[in-house]
């Protein structure tokens, strides 16, 4: 995906070339005919009839539980008034339906302000069918490989230097909208950053390249494969160190350290002063009148 | 004349010799001979005070401020006031090699390489919130008791500066390890300075050394933070706690209590014992929670840079209300002459915050203006006994309320899955209405609670006894309330309307301050209307006339029945069972 993506790039700059459409038509052309003789053996024959079925698959699953607000053919759907009802799914890419039907996103309950995460709907072949289909309505990203999102492959020391650049690159990028600590935040008309903490690896590396609900995309140009997983890797090292003052209220700042200031601070040593007046000096065990 | 010396005794040929004092007596005696302290102790030793559970709410604050003196001379032995740029090297990983400033890199060492530096930090952090917290309800306590009335005005006053300076005191403290939160809201407040039409760009170029955030502020807020109010903060103390002791602390009336007496314990052995305790447990708190309770964790907020921000950047609790009235505040700014006026920031964070404080200074003098109440209390008033104060502080408190919610908006907003817009638009109309409602409710609620001791004053207490008259009726029997009960319930004061005096002298010259004095007198009509005074001695008499005339007539049901007493405890009943049945 990477190497294609930076193909991609270099390619774009020789774009404005005078015969460069020509040039890349013959190109495109050849390399399609090439390809289709080359690689068609008999077992890849196969792959391909199996991926031919998941799409096809997909496609139903598509047709029962995401056309009534995606279109038919993924198109989208248009509401009187203009809105999205559902948005055109052309182009959004594997990674995009990995994300939504696989943290339970889509298929929506119910129209609001935002989907929420909630029960998966769809079995992990299921979701991967409506990848499938969905990929074949136009080129996006797709569903990344562990090796893109995992620091696995490093040594301590390149791990340690990963994860001091994803927590600098998470205070830049992140915590305006998703907390200090990924807790969550409040955004504007009822939506609301989600929280981060406790997310699969994967699914953080697609939403950030799919950009999903009001969340930016963030591009492999805005921030490369790399620095996404040194993200990931920030994160996942606070959910192992957590907890180093002690409990955390919740990570939400300030506002939750005044309500346990409040409740058990406060709370607490007014309980101890009714405590302490309830019990005067006395010599027998009736309480003295003063 | 001869005298008999036979009868005198032959004993006492040398001068009377004091016991050899003990050890403690020794060194006590030395210490008096040159200290004088056997006078002073003598008299302040034996001062007595009154015992109630919401005369400690005070204590609360001064042991938190002890606290906060211990932990923070602590913190200092490692912090470094400095903005100078180093490299992390201590030991918490995903910071290591990050730029920061040495006051951070400082923090984090106080946080993880110095034994028990986290620890003391959080308490430090916990028992400022603690402070200012306990401030606020002693505040409180002493308001709605009416403990501010005269001769204890500027002690209120003094009360009120201790707040603000507590305060300002947090914020400079929170302030000091110069991570991201805090950062940000030091960029807050130099916005908040620049607000200030014409010298808001001094005041912000004075106090930072130029252009925010420059290299200055942090050791400023340092001096500021462990010289200069803590100074002032202990002098004030001082003297609120020097004008207590000649004041003589307030009690609640009751038998035996009076406005010339104080009515309780000794300073030693009781109050000593008490307080003293009281430190410990103050501390403990603190230091539990400081255990126990992450606040404020730094190395998740990250070293401050301007690029930089999280979401939830609250200030902490103490500063969140005028927060919430910026939060609220609809964008509105003008230019005049190429000047930008942000009335958006001004008047929300400026304005108003001074503009509350100035009323919660002015609350004794205004009272006193309005009811013409000149006299010394030493007495406490319950708070439905003066019905329009309590109602006027619950609705101070709903303000404040209101505002401190809407400071946590979008905390509330994710919580409790709600519209961060919609709090916003509720909230600007609830700070003026909500109020409002608070007061009408307090005032009728305190109203409603007068008539009850009213009733218990001139028809007894309920004691749950139904009767039955010969006609089928039921009705419940009252019992009178046991006189210590009816002498508490009646010592206050009836309430005096303000009156002017004649609008004109003799001469027919209008008297200086006629007009101001017609809207005294207006105010103060108001200021007691409805409130229920307590039964005359008369209406006591003519009450306890008839109770004993019921009495009479339910006389024959007893002996036939249960009269009550059975039930409620007033008197033993051993021996006596349930007649006639």
């Amino acid at each position: 995906m990477r190497i294609l993506n930076s193909a991609a790039g270099r390619l774009s700059r020789l774009r404005r070339g005078r015969l460069a459409g020509a040039l890349l038509l013959m190109v495109g052309l050849l390399a399609a005919g090439g390809l289709w003789t080359a690689v068609m053996t008999p077992a890849s024959a196969e792959k391909t009839q199996d991926l031919a079925s998941q799409v096809e698959e997909g496609r139903k699953l598509f047709l029962v539980g995401c056309s009534t607000c995606h279109g038919t053919n993924g198109e989208g759907i248009l509401t009187d008034r203009g809105n999205n009802l559902g948005p055109s799914l052309v182009g959004v890419g594997a990674a995009a339906v990995d994300f939504q039907v696989g943290t339970g996103r889509m298929p929506m309950a119910q129209p609001g302000a935002q989907a929420p995460r909630k029960d998966v709907a769809y079995s992990d072949e299921e979701t991967a069918a409506l990848a499938a289909y969905v990929a074949t309505l136009g080129p996006g990203p797709a569903i990344p490989a562990e090796s893109d999102y995992s620091i696995d492959g490093l040594d301590s020391e390149a791990q340690e230097a990963a994860i001091v650049r994803g927590g600098q690159l998470f205070l830049t990028n992140c915590t305006a909208c998703h907390n200090f600590e990924g807790s969550g935040g409040a955004m504007p008309n009822g939506g609301y950053a989600p929280t981060v903490r406790g997310v699969d690896s994967k699914y953080i590396y697609e939403a950030l390249l799919t950009g999903p609900q009001t969340m930016p995309t963030f591009s492999n140009g805005n921030l490369t494969p790399d620095q996404k997983r040194d993200i990931i890797a920030y994160l996942n090292n606070l959910n192992d160190s957590a907890g180093v003052g002690g409990f955390g209220m919740g990570s939400l700042g300030p506002v939750a350290e005044g309500l346990f200031a409040w409740i058990v601070g406060i709370g607490g040593l007014v309980g101890f002063a009714v405590w302490i007046a309830a019990h005067t000096t006395r010599s027998s065990k009736k309480k003295v009148q003063a | 004349m001869s005298i008999d010396t036979s009868r005198v005794a032959t004993s006492n040929s040398s001068a009377a010799t004091a016991k050899k004092p003990g050890k403690a007596g020794a060194v006590a005696n030395w210490a008096d001979e040159r200290l004088g302290l056997g006078t002073a102790m003598k008299k302040n030793l034996r001062k007595v005070f009154p015992d109630h559970w919401s005369f400690m709410l005070g204590e609360i604050a001064l042991w938190s401020f002890v606290v906060l003196l211990l932990t923070g001379v602590f913190l200092t032995l490692w912090y470094h006031p400095s903005m100078a740029e180093v490299v992390y090297e201590g030991s918490y990983d995903p910071l290591r090699g990050v730029l920061m400033s040495d006051a951070m890199a400082s923090t984090l060492d106080i946080s993880f390489d110095v034994r028990g530096g986290l620890m003391i930090r959080q308490a430090h952090h916990w028992a400022a919130m603690i402070f200012i917290a306990s401030m606020m309800i002693h505040l409180l306590r002493v308001y709605f008791t009416g403990a501010y009335r005269k001769p204890r005005e500027l002690n209120w006053v003094i009360g009120c500066l201790l707040l603000l300076l507590g305060t300002l005191e947090g914020f400079t403290g929170y302030s000091l390890p110069d991570d991201l939160l805090s950062g940000t809201g030091i960029r807050a407040a130099d916005g908040f300075m620049k607000s200030i039409p014409v010298v808001g760009t001094y005041v912000s170029f004075f106090l930072f050394g130029g252009e925010f955030p420059g290299d200055q502020i942090i050791p400023r807020l340092y001096m500021i933070h462990v010289l200069l109010i803590p100074g002032l903060l202990l002098a004030l103390i001082a003297a609120h706690m020097l004008l207590l002791v000649y004041h003589k602390h307030t009690q609640w009336p009751g038998p035996g209590r009076t406005e010339e007496n104080v009515v309780g314990f000794p300073m030693l052995p009781v109050y000593a014992a008490k307080a003293g305790g009281f430190f410990f447990i103050v501390f403990g708190v603190t230091a539990i929670m400081g255990g126990l309770l992450g606040i404020n964790p730094i190395w998740k907020y990250g070293p401050y840079d301007p690029t930089k921000v999280t979401a939830g950047s609250q200030p902490d609790w103490y500063m969140g209300w005028p927060d919430g009235a910026l939060r609220i505040m609809p964008g509105w700014e003008f230019h005049l002459g190429g000047y930008s006026f942000a009335l958006n920031v001004f008047l929300p964070i400026i304005v108003l915050p001074g503009l509350m404080f100035t009323i919660l200074l002015l609350l004794p003098f205004i009272e006193s203006w309005i009811t013409g109440d000149k006299r010394e209390h030493h007495l406490l008033e319950r708070p439905r006994n003066a019905p329009t104060r309590t109602a006027l502080m619950v609705s101070l408190m709903t303000f404040y309320g209101l505002m401190w919610a809407a400071g946590g908006n979008d905390i509330i907003a994710i919580t409790l899955n709600s519209d961060i817009n919609q709090i916003t638009y509720f909230m600007r109309v609830a700070v003026f209405v909500g109020p409002a409602i608070a007061f009408w409710v307090t005032r009728r609620w305190c109203i409603s609670l007068q008539r009850h001791d009213e009733a218990k004053l001139l028809h007894g207490y309920e004691t749950g006894v139904i009767m039955r008259s010969p006609e089928g009726g039921y009705s419940e029997r009252h019992l009178p309330i046991s006189e210590n009960a009816a002498y508490t319930l009646t010592a206050r004061d009836r309430d005096v309307v303000y009156t002017p005096g004649s609008e004109t002298d003799e001469s027919g010259v209008a008297a200086p301050g006629g007009r101001l004095n017609g809207l005294r007198a207006k105010l103060s009509e108001l200021w007691f209307a409805d409130n229920v005074q307590k039964p005359t001695a008369q209406e006591l008499e003519e009450a306890r006339h008839h109770a004993e005339h019921e009495h009479a007539l339910t006389a024959a049901l007893d002996g036939v029945a249960a009269d009550g007493h059975q039930f409620d405890g007033h008197h033993a009943v051993e021996g006596e069972s349930l007649r006639g049945h």
